[in-house]
Order: C-alpha cells, then sequence, then structure tokens
C-alpha cells in the first residue's frame, strides 16, 4: 500500500546542489566575475596558466565537476517539482526522466569535458 | 437556559445595547444541498463587541437571523480544534478570530480549503481522520510494563524531542493552508506528518519502523514541497514544516541504511 519512494536519491542531490548554489556559486561568481577582472586579487592571480594549473589537478578536476553537475541536479528537481506546482500534473514520469535525465546528461558532459583538460 | 450557559446570554445583553455596538457586514458561504445546486455567499448585520469573536458572529446570525446555518464549534477557547474555517481567505480558528480586527471591512467567512463541503460551513473530514488513524496515533510499548514498574521516565531533552508536536487538536488548518494538499489530496499532509513526527520522535514508543513506511512513500513527507504556510496558521505553535524536514532527512537515512542493515526497515 505504501510504495516507497525514490525521493531521497533526488533529494539528496538537490540539497548538495543547494549547498553549492547557495553558498559556493555566489563565491566563485565573485572571484571569477568581478574580483578578478577588477584586479582585486592581485596581478595574475587568474592568469591562464594558474587556472589551467588548478583544472588540471585531480583536486581542481574533482571540486569542477561537483560544482557544476550538483547545481544541475539541484535546478533540475527543483523546476520538476515547481511544473507540479504550476499545474503540470500528467505524465510526471516522462517528465521527470526529462529533467533528471537532462541533469544526468550535463553530468556526464561537464565529467569528459573536465577530465579532458590539461 | 442554555443561552444562560451560552453566547446566546451576551449576545441578548447586546441587543439591548446596540446603539453602543459596532456593526460589521459579514459575509457567509452557504450551501444547502437539499435545495441548491451551487454554493451563495449571504451577507448578515451583526452587532460586535470588542471581545466578540468571528464565531460569535456566527452563532449571532443562527440565533436571531437566519437558523438554518450550520457550522462546527465546541470548546470556543481554541482547544477542540473544530470551529476551523476560511476567514477572509486565511485558515483561522472563528473561536480566536475576532471581528474587531476586520472592521470597517467585512469579514468574508467560508469552509476550510481543500475539503469537500457538506452544508454551509461543514466540510468533510474523513479524509483526514482515515490518514490518522492510519498512522497509530498512540504509544506502542516495546513490552507491555506492569504497574509495579513504575511510570515511564524521560529526561527533559527526550520531552522536548515531541512536546510541540504532540499540541495538535486536529483543527485542519494546515491542510486548508497546504496547496500540495491542495493540488493532491494523496498528499498525508502536514498535521498528520507532525503527530507522526510526535510518536516517532517519543522515546517511550516502538512503532517508528511501522509508521516509516508512511513517511517513505511519495505521499508521505514526500509530497511536501516544503511551502511552510502549514506552520504560519497553526494555532497551537505546531511546525509541521520542521516535523515533514525531519523526516525527509529519517526517510532518506532509511532509503540508504537499509542496504546496510539486515532487517531493512530500522533507521
Ligand atoms: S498541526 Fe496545527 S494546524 Fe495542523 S491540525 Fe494540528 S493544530 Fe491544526
Ligand atoms: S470552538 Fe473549539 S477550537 Fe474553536
Amino acid at each position: 500500500m505504501h510504495k516507497r519512494s525514490n525521493e531521497p536519491v533526488f533529494w539528496s542531490l538537490f540539497g548538495a546542489g543547494g549547498v553549492v548554489a547557495a553558498l559556493l556559486m555566489p563565491a566563485l561568481v565573485f572571484v571569477t566575475g568581478i574580483a578578478g577582472p577588477l584586479g582585486l586579487l592581485g596581478d595574475g592571480a587568474l592568469s591562464y596558466e594558474r587556472v589551467l594549473g588548478f583544472v588540471g589537478s585531480v583536486f581542481g578536476k574533482l571540486f569542477l565537476i561537483l560544482v557544476i553537475s550538483l547545481t544541475f541536479w539541484h535546478a533540475c528537481h527543483r523546476i520538476y517539482h515547481s511544473s507540479h506546482d504550476l499545474g503540470i500534473r500528467v505524465r510526471r514520469g516522462r517528465l521527470a526522466l526529462l529533467f533528471y535525465g537532462f541533469a544526468a546528461f550535463g553530468t556526464v558532459l561537464t565529467v569528459i569535458v573536465v577530465a579532458g583538460i590539461g | 437556559m442554555l443561552a444562560a450557559l451560552g453566547p446566546n446570554h451576551r449576545h441578548r445583553q447586546d441587543h439591548t445595547m446596540t446603539e453602543r455596538l459596532k456593526e460589521i457586514n459579514i459575509e457567509v458561504f452557504r450551501y444547502l444541498p437539499e435545495h441548491d445546486d451551487e454554493p451563495h455567499f449571504e451577507t448578515y448585520k451583526v452587532p460586535f463587541a470588542d471581545n466578540t469573536s468571528v464565531l460569535e458572529g456566527l452563532q449571532y446570525i443562527k440565533d436571531h437571523l437566519d437558523g438554518s446555518l450550520a457550522f462546527r464549534w465546541s470548546c470556543r477557547m481554541a482547544i477542540c480544534g473544530s470551529c476551523g474555517k476560511m476567514v477572509n481567505g486565511a485558515p483561522q480558528l472563528s473561536c480566536r478570530t475576532f471581528l474587531r480586527d476586520y472592521y470597517p471591512g467585512k469579514v468574508r467567512i467560508e469552509p476550510l480549503d481543500h475539503f469537500p463541503v457538506e452544508r454551509d460551513l461543514i466540510v468533510d473530514q474523513s479524509d483526514f481522520l482515515r490518514k490518522l488513524e492510519g498512522i497509530k496515533p498512540y504509544l506502542h510499548s516495546v513490552k507491555p510494563r506492569a504497574i509495579a514498574d513504575g511510570p515511564h521516565h524521560q529526561t527533559p531533552a527526550e520531552l522536548a524531542e515531541y512536546e510541540q508536536f504532540s499540541q495538535c487538536i486536529n483543527c485542519l488548518l494546515c491542510y486548508a493552508a497546504c496547496p500540495q494538499y491542495g493540488l493532491d489530496n494523496e498528499f498525508t499532509g502536514p498535521g498528520v506528518l507532525a503527530l507522526l513526527h510526535r510518536y516517532n520522535a517519543d522515546s517511550r514508543d516502538a512503532a517508528k519502523a511501522e509508521r516509516m513506511q508512511v513517511v517513505n512513500a511519495e505521499q508521505g513527507v514526500w509530497g511536501c514541497t516544503l511551502v511552510g504556510y502549514c506552520s504560519e496558521v497553526c494555532p497551537k505553535g505546531v511546525d509541521p514544516a520542521l516535523a515533514v524536514n525531519r523526516n525527509k532527512i529519517c526517510s532518506t537515512k532509511d532509503y540508504f541504511l537499509r542496504f546496510l542493515t539486515p532487517r531493512g526497515t530500522r533507521v
């Protein structure tokens, strides 16, 4: 009668993605988008070589993959649930496949691209 | 006779000093299934004093203006949970809401949202009651205790785990507030999940594994998207949204840890 939901899997990814989107993303946007270009970080802080060195390291790759892919899962989960709130009640299964499929695709793509750097 | 005990008494007094009372328009949702095809609204002029509740306003209408008006109430003191209505669009206990706060505007009273209407302001609560029964809302002891065992002591910390959730009076305001329940009433809903947590979080209880089946379902905690309006409208300071969120964590642990524990359902 009570069928166990698989939601914990998606909710965990959503939660982790939420932390990334709320805490890490603003900091990253500030560092790479504002402080860097304004020269607040000192000379060469975001130089091509330094950034390449970071992304080329195992830690850097892991960091980028997590930040980008978890944000995909977070956003897709949120939009999927908002679609229900907006009254889209039919074909929930297919819609879930679409959204989570997109997040999975984004994850795979991120891994391929990031792994290939450096 | 009754009049001497009930609010009628005061209304009778009110009547004699009407000139000192202000009047407010109360617009009431009316539906008498035996002669109405459709619900409609009727407006009544009701005298009120500073301490006249919305419920007393309805009682004035019933006693003096239209005896056919039907609505539920009992305690008149925010304890029984039976007088919930939509008051100007918000779920409220009508005995705890005062006409003075709406004056000089009007008050519009409707049955609680998201439930089928039986007549006038009376809704059919069976869905809620069925769900409430389904969570076995009582303590299941591990083994029967003899009188000689004495009371089952709890520390203040153990009490604090569930105390606020035990304040629920089954008033259904949180159900009327919950947009997810409104969209799909398969969702177990805030009040029942808060009560479920009340027992699961009680150190004396032993039926957690069984109730977790309700928690873990799509219609359990996973039907909630953390809107939080339930906790705002609760007249007893229960925080159903907190209960649901704690149980999302319980359910997630239960989901992954079942692969590690042989019995599967324990948290
Ligand atoms: S949780 Fe609060 S609002 Fe909901 S039924 Fe219980 S007392 Fe009423
Ligand atoms: S009449 Fe009992 S709660 Fe309002």
